[in-house]
This record gives structure tokens, sequence and C-alpha cells, in this order.
């Protein structure tokens, strides 16, 4: 027997701007964001909560938004990987995972850089344990991590240091 | 004259757009009117389907309803041989079989309507294991369930026994591996009888699904249209199995007149789509007291699943890398690859090699071991070298110098040293600390006479804004095409790298360049925009628009020039041979590749014999690739590879029940986290090949090949304990090390 569910109302502010839906309570986060916001930069690896390439920002915590109910996110702040850059201007973690090869396919990317973002603003100077436990989260298949570690530490290296990638 | 871009770590051509999110995957499509897709599938391994029953509740009319039935020409993946149905109609070979195709606008509707799909099937014996296909305790393949085999066969072998001291035997097995991709796989289709069939889709080679729905639809090849979307991982997970689903979604696409959208979720994928191929190894070795190989019989076995797919090409590249990087006289190598009723076993990085690579490497320590050398100084003593024959016969022309690999491997890992000291600090302690190492090669491009079949073609041309934009089928699946490509093109005309555009994989604009696999998009294919972007330039030269030594501006000038008075300007090249490469299919013998990568890892392990856990501690790459086009990309191909394969070596292990993997989650499917991956520290040494692109050789499978056999020589080195099998888990440790305490007790 299915059970009637209606849809409720929600408003959430995502990316600094105000969004009303109407979703069922349970739906996942991750579905509002990419078919109801169209905001497609979150991705799905596992729906399980195990991969983290849906991770984004909540209330400034990570969390996998495949496991976030739509009714936990009424008057929340949500950031994604679209909010992450400020206009044409990437955020130093974006800018250290192009520098230092942390994305190669791409996929895990955005929940990876969300995931750096969440760290550095929990630790600004990471050490080598702390951006592992970090990462811990976060799969990723391409990279074997060490360029995604090399990211990390350039991102919270001073801004006006020598680049030594040739654009 | 712009400064050179090969060499230097310029910044990923997409990378932008993948770290902002903007980059498009499948999933992140959607077209008007756009409906959703999902395969009803066997739940048995083996049986005769009876019938398809719909169950009540769901309002069967509103769907979209595709069987075998529908299929407007022929039933088949089109791949190397003609047994794979593209929906099962009559008997299912395998669990997760696709049966009936459904499509719906609700995908969650969708989803219940899926459950409610009762399949009727009887029944028949299925067997799961390389023993029983071997015994044939049922006939699922062909007369004698064996796909393909290979002999090979170099000097005398069996004359050749009486003149060891020593004859050391061994039998060694892998599992399979999922390749857990982050990107799922995934598929749109548009499709109807007067357009045709486009899809867009998650793949590695446009050109094998081109072939499959050309086969299926029996539609002329210029009716069919394949586009890659943005690709989050292949690893050869997206070699073949993208035309299945491609397939499906046409299918659907077609009875519907909508356009169909299917993307598998995690659970789908794990079961349902390729793996890497489980291997059985026996060796059988030769040597002499002081150290010489004399002897070497081999026997490799493949289990390749219910149908053949590409079986036989994995087998053919494993057959030849069984032999490893040694000079032997003596070689015979028999290897099968055989049907079983797991879904079918398909490419996966390194492609056969790591399997076999995974024998040899093992087996080398325990003959080391039988005449008292030390592990490398076993190895030294039948390191190829240059005007030596591998086991196919193949005269290595260049340099090889695996001594001074083996030197810098071992200086930089502080092999020695370490021994020394693992062997005094590890008595009485619980955590016991191991380093152990593998030498071995990778052959790059196609096997044999593979890339001369393939002919695999490059175009480029300049657009009226100036810049050049270049035509490959070749893809970008993560391991960075768009980049290298970009900087060959660059390099070859003289301009910046702003001024290359790489068109996006699409079979109604591009040329067939080859599929993205084997080691060869950078050697072979970039070679091929190398050559096309010199012919390019060329024209311009011989149109007297342009001069030799000529500034970017000036080249841009011309070609603008050119196009305002001349037309399209448009280079073309296709492969040619190296001169003096000969391979016999029917002997199976000659230059099995062109080029080949060679390396050294050392692995440094702890194993804790309390909860039975091993870990790598520090890894070691030391590697020959030729010339490094782009440091960045060629280590991070390398990390990667290595940390897929210290998964392979101890974490990853499938589950099989009746043919179907268990644990199909990523719960209980462990790929190595951040957490459990070791500094790993590459260096590359480089020696130009003269037929790749500004001299580079194959880079991407080859670290794949080297860290299991190192990583569990490191186990032995720290325990004693001599594993023959991967996934090295804690339960496999854990039983070993009892057994061994208790045979000592």
């Amino acid at each position: 027997m299915v059970e009637i569910v209606s849809k409720i109302g929600i408003e959430c502010t995502v990316n600094g701007k105000l969004s009303c839906f109407h979703a069922y309570p349970m739906a996942r986060l991750l579905d509002i964001l990419r078919e109801e916001l169209k905001l497609t930069g979150t991705k799905e690896g596992c729906g399980e909560g195990e991969c983290g390439a849906c991770a984004v920002l909540m209330n400034g915590a990570i969390v996998n938004s495949c496991l976030v109910p739509a009714i936990e996110t009424d008057g929340a702040d949500i950031r994604t990987i679209e909010g992450i850059a400020s206009g044409a201007q990437l955020h130093a973690v974006q800018e250290a995972f192009l520098e230092c090869g942390g994305a190669q396919c791409g996929m895990c990317t955005p929940g990876m850089v969300i995931a750096a973002v969440a760290l550095i603003e929990r630790h600004p100077h990471p050490a080598d344990a702390e951006i592992r436990e970090g990462l811990a989260g976060n799969l990723c298949r391409c990279t074997g991590y060490q360029k995604i570690f090399a990211a990390v530490v350039r991102a919270c290296e001073p801004a006006d240091r020598p680049h030594s990638g040739k654009r | 004259m712009e400064e050179k871009q090969i060499g230097h770590s310029v910044i990923r051509k997409e990378g932008r757009d993948k770290v902002t999110g903007r980059a498009q995957y499948v999933d992140d499509l959607a077209f008007p009117g756009m409906i959703h897709g999902v395969t009803v599938r066997s739940s048995i391994a083996r049986g005769r389907i009876r019938g398809v029953r719909y169950g009540g509740g769901i309002p069967w009319s509103e769907f979209t309803i595709v069987t075998a039935k529908d299929i407007p020409a022929k039933n088949e993946i089109a791949a190397i041989a003609h047994d794979q149905p593209c929906l099962a109609d009559q008997f299912i070979n395998h669990p997760e079989e696709p049966i009936v195709l459904l499509a719906h606008p609700d995908k969650y509707l969708l989803e219940e309507a899926r459950r409610a799909v009762q399949i009727d099937v009887d029944p028949l014996p299925a067997m799961f294991s390389i023993e029983d296909s071997l015994a044939k305790r049922a006939i699922i393949s062909g007369e004698d369930n064996v796909f393909k085999s290979y002999h090979v066969e170099k000097g005398d072998v069996d004359a050749a026994w009486a003149r060891a001291d020593v004859i050391v035997e061994g039998e060694f097995r892998t599992g399979s591996q999922e390749h857990l991709y982050i990107e799922n796989q995934g598929m749109i289709a548009a499709a109807n009888p007067r357009e045709g069939v486009t899809v867009w889709g998650s793949l590695q080679c446009p050109y094998y699904v081109h072939k499959a729905l050309v086969t299926l639809f029996g539609l002329p090849p210029e009716k069919i249209r394949v586009i890659q979307t943005e690709t989050g991982g292949g690893f050869g997970g997206k070699e073949e199995y993208p035309s299945m689903i491609a397939a499906h979604a046409a299918l659907l696409a077609w009875k519907s007149g909508k356009p169909v959208k299917i993307v598998y979720d995690r659970a789908e994928d794990m079961v349902a789509t390729t793996k890497r191929h489980p291997s059985r190894t026996r060796h059988r070795t030769g040597v002499t007291r002081d150290g010489k190989l004399v002897a070497m019989d081999i026997d490799f076995v493949i289990d390749g699943g219910a149908y053949a797919t590409l079986s036989s090409v994995v087998l053919s590249r494993g057959t030849i890398h069984a032999a490893g990087p040694y000079f032997c006289p003596n070689v015979r190598i028999h290897s099968q690859a055989v049907a079983t009723n797991a879904p079918p076993h398909g490419a996966f990085r390194g492609f056969g090699a790591p399997q076999s690579i995974f024998a040899i490497e093992r087996h080398f320590d325990q003959v080391a071991r039988a005449i008292n050398l030390a592990p490398e100084e076993f190895r030294r003593r039948n390191f190829l070298r240059k005007n030596q024959t591998t086991a196919t016969g193949q005269v290595l022309h260049e340099d090889v110098d695996l001594n001074g690999l083996l030197d810098r491997a071992f200086k930089e890992s502080d092999y020695q040293a370490k021994r020394e000291r693992f062997a005094r600090e590890n008595h009485g302690a619980s955590i016991k600390r191991g380093i152990g190492f593998s030498s071995f090669m990778h052959g790059a491009g196609f096997t044999g006479s593979g890339e001369v079949t393939l002919a695999s073609i490059v175009e480029m041309e300049a657009t009226p804004e100036g810049c050049v934009r270049i035509l490959a089928a070749s893809t970008e699946i993560g391991q960075g095409t768009n980049t290298i490509f970009s900087q060959i093109a660059a390099d070859a005309l003289g301009i910046g790298l702003d001024r290359i555009e790489v068109a996006r994989p699409d079979t109604g604009s591009v040329p067939n360049s080859g599929p993205t696999v084997a080691s060869r998009t950078s050697m072979v294919v970039g070679k091929l925009v190398e050559a096309a972007a010199l012919g390019l330039k060329r024209t311009l030269l011989d149109s007297g628009l342009l001069c030799e030594a000529c500034t970017e501006d000036e080249f841009v000038r011309a070609c603008r020039r050119y196009i305002e008075t001349r037309g399209p300007l448009r280079s073309r090249s296709q492969y040619e041979q190296p001169p003096g490469l000969h391979w016999d299919d029917a002997t199976f013998s000659g230059d099995a590749y062109g080029a080949y990568a060679w390396a050294v890892y050392v692995a440094e392990v702890a194993v804790d014999t309390i909860t039975f856990e091993a870990r790598v501690t520090d890894f070691v790459a030391v590697q020959e690739v030729g010339k490094v086009i782009h440091p960045i990309l060629a280590a991070g191909q390398i990390e990667g590879g290595v940390a897929q394969a210290i998964g392979m070596a101890l974490y990853e292990n499938v589950v099989w029940s009746e043919g179907r993997m268990a644990n199909g989650q990523m719960t209980n499917y462990i790929m190595p986290t951040a957490a459990d991956i070791p500094p790993i520290r590459v260096f590359f040494e480089e020696q130009p090949y003269a037929f790749g692109p500004g001299g580079a050789k194959g880079i991407g499978e080859l670290p794949m090949d080297g860290p299991a056999p190192a990583i569990l020589n490191a186990i032995e080195n720290a325990t004693g304990i001599c594993l023959r099998e991967i996934p090295a888990t804690p339960e496999v440790l854990m039983e070993a090390m009892t057994e061994k305490a208790g045979a000592r007790g």
C-alpha cells in the first residue's frame, strides 16, 4: 500500500540566495539541488553517504546531501560548489586544485573542494594527519590523493606566493 | 617562437569547469520531453526464460516496454565475437543479465515498475570457477568453454629442464576488482527512423558504441551519432560496457519517440557492469645455482564470465607480460580465457598484465630464496637488456636499464637499510614491518598487429578566429587527453596553448582515432596529433602565406588569410607502423608492442599481528616512460594507479554468490581512502622514444602492474608468510598467520 505523503513548503538559503520550493519531507537534498534548483555541480556517486561526491556545506558543516532529507533544510544556510568562487574569482582551494593537479576526472572534485574548504575553515594550517582525516570521507579513484593533499597545503599558503605552474 | 609546452605542467584544459562544478556529465543533462529508462535483469545465473509477467498495481499503459522482439536488426552487442545479446530472449547466462527495458517520465514510479516485473525461468546448471569451467562441469560456450587460448614457445623448454640445477613451482591467484569510477555509467538517447539514433554519454570509445548501434539498428553508419559527455573516470570500465547502456537507451527512445536517459545507481553499476578478470597462474621455473634462468613454463588462465566480450585481448596482453622483464632462452606460455556464469569480466587498467605480473613477481621472490640469492640479485642476473629477446622473440633495440631503475628505487626507498633494520626490530614487535619490490614492464599501444588494423586517424582544422582545433575520438576521462594533445599541437605549430581547441568526441564530426585504452593515447594518438599539426603547418608554408620561423601572430594571420582566399584549412594523419616491427598472429610471436615502459616499485608495509591488518606505509615508484609530456599529469597517473593497485592488493574483495557480486555497495566493497594511502613518491627516468610525440611512451596502465606483488613481497619480508593470492585482506592474513603459528607451536 502506497502511503500518501504531501509535499511541504521549504525555505532555505542556497549560495546566499533565498530559495522557496515544495518537496516531499524525505526527498534528498541532493535531488532538490540538482533537479529543483538546477545546481548540478553537486554529484551523486553512491547515494549512501560513502563517497562524499555530493558534499555541501549546511550551516557551515559539511554534509552528504544524499543523506539529508528536505525537511531538515528548512531555514538552513546551504553552500554548494557553485557558491565557492566569488564570481570569476576562484576560491584559493579551487586555484590550488588547478595548479597542483588535484582534479582529474572531476567527478569527486566538487565534494572534495567542499571538504577542503570545510577543513581549512576549521584548521587554517592543517597538519598532514588532519588533511588525511579531513578528506577521508571523500573518495577519489583517479589521483591517489597525493595531488589533492598538495592542493590543500598550497591553498593554505599566503596568496602572494610565486606560481610554479605555467598557464 | 613560443616557449615549448611539452615537459611543462600547464593548467588542465578543462580544469576550471571541473573545480567550479560547471563540467557537464551525462546525468547533468536534461532534454525537453526526456523520460527515464531502467533495466529489468535476471536474478539467477543460468536458465531458460519461460515468460515475463507484469504485476498488478502499475499503470503499464503509461510505460514504454522493450524486449528482444523490439530490436530492429540484430540482438547483439557487437564486439569481437557475436555471442552477447543486447536483451536475453531465450536463455540467461549470468546474474543481472538484461531482459526487459522500461521507460516512464516518473523515475520513482519506474523503480516500482521494475520490481513488479517477474521473469519466469527454468534454472540450468551454472558454474562459477576456472576449475569447473576447465573440467567442463557444464558446457556454456562453444565446445569446451574456452573463449580463446594462446601458446608462446621460445627455445626448447622440454630439453632445457635437464640443465637446471633447481626447479621451482608455484600457483598464484588474483581476485576480481571493481573499477569504481566515481561517475556511474549512463547514457541519453534520442532516436527515430527519420533522423536515426544519437546518444550522449559517459564512455571511453565512441566508435565502439557506434559499431554496436549500427549492428543493433541495421542503420547506415551516418545515421548513428555518438557523443561523449564529460566522463567521470573509466579505468577500462567504460570501454565496452557503454555499448550496452547506449543500446538500451536507444531502443527505449526508438520505441517511445522521446529522449531517454538511463543512469545507473551505484548498486546497479557494481553488480551489472564489468570487472577485472580473476586469474590463476602456474609457474614452473628452472634456474642454475648461480641464478641464471634456464626455462620457464607458465600456465595462465582468466575467468571471462558468460560472454566473450574483450577476454581474448585481455588474455593476449596478460600472456605477453607473463614472463616479466627477464631474459630466458626457453619459455613456454599456455593461456586460456574460459567461460563461467558470472557477468562478463572486462577491460580494467592493465588489461590482464596486473594478473600475470602479480604471479611472476611473487614467484621470483620464491625462486630467489630457493637458490639463496637476494631477490634483487636474482633479478639483476636476468633483467632484459638491449638486443636481447622477450618471450615472444621481440628484439629490444632500445637501451633498457632495469638495473639503473632498481638502483634508483632502492636508493630513494632506502631499501637495504630498512630491510636490515626491520629484520632487527621485528622480533617481539606486534607490528611487523617489511619492504619488498617488483620489477616489470608494460607495452604501450594495441598488442601485435592491433594498431595496424585500427589504422587510426586524427584531423585538425584552423578556425576563422585563428585557432586550431584537434579532431579525434580519443576521450578525456580524467587522464589529461585534452591537455597533452594541446601541448603536442602547440609545440608542433609553434603557437600558444590558448590557440588550441580540442573538439568534443562526436562520431558525427571527429574521425576514428581508435579507442581510449591500452596506454595508447599519448604515444600513438599523440603522435598522430603531432603529424596532423605538422601537416597543417606544411600546407601554410607551401602556400607561401607563412615562413618557417614565424611568430604566433604571423601564424594566426596566415590561417585567416588561407581560409579567406582558399577555403577550409584542414589536415589529416593516419597511423603508420614504425619501421622494423613485425608480428605474427599465427605463431603469436614477434614485436608485441612498439615500445615498453619499464619500472621498479618498492613498497613498505606494516602488518599488525593483533588486527591482522596490513598497511602500506611508504611507496616508491621509479619508471622509464620516455619523455614526460606533463610532469603533474604523469605523476597523477602513477599515483592514481598505485592507489588503485593498493586497493587490489589489500582491500578490494569482490564477494561472489552464485555468480553475483554480493557486496555491491561502497559500504562493503572497500577502496582506499585518503587515510589509507601512503606517501607515493614518483620518479621518472626519461629516455625519449623515437616514434612517440616529443619522445613520449605510454603510461596509464603501468602503475597498476607492480604494486600488488611488491606489497605481498613486503608482507612476506615482514611476517615470513608467503601469500599467493590477492586481495590479502585481514581475514586472509589471519588465517595464514594463525596456521603458521599453529604449525610452529
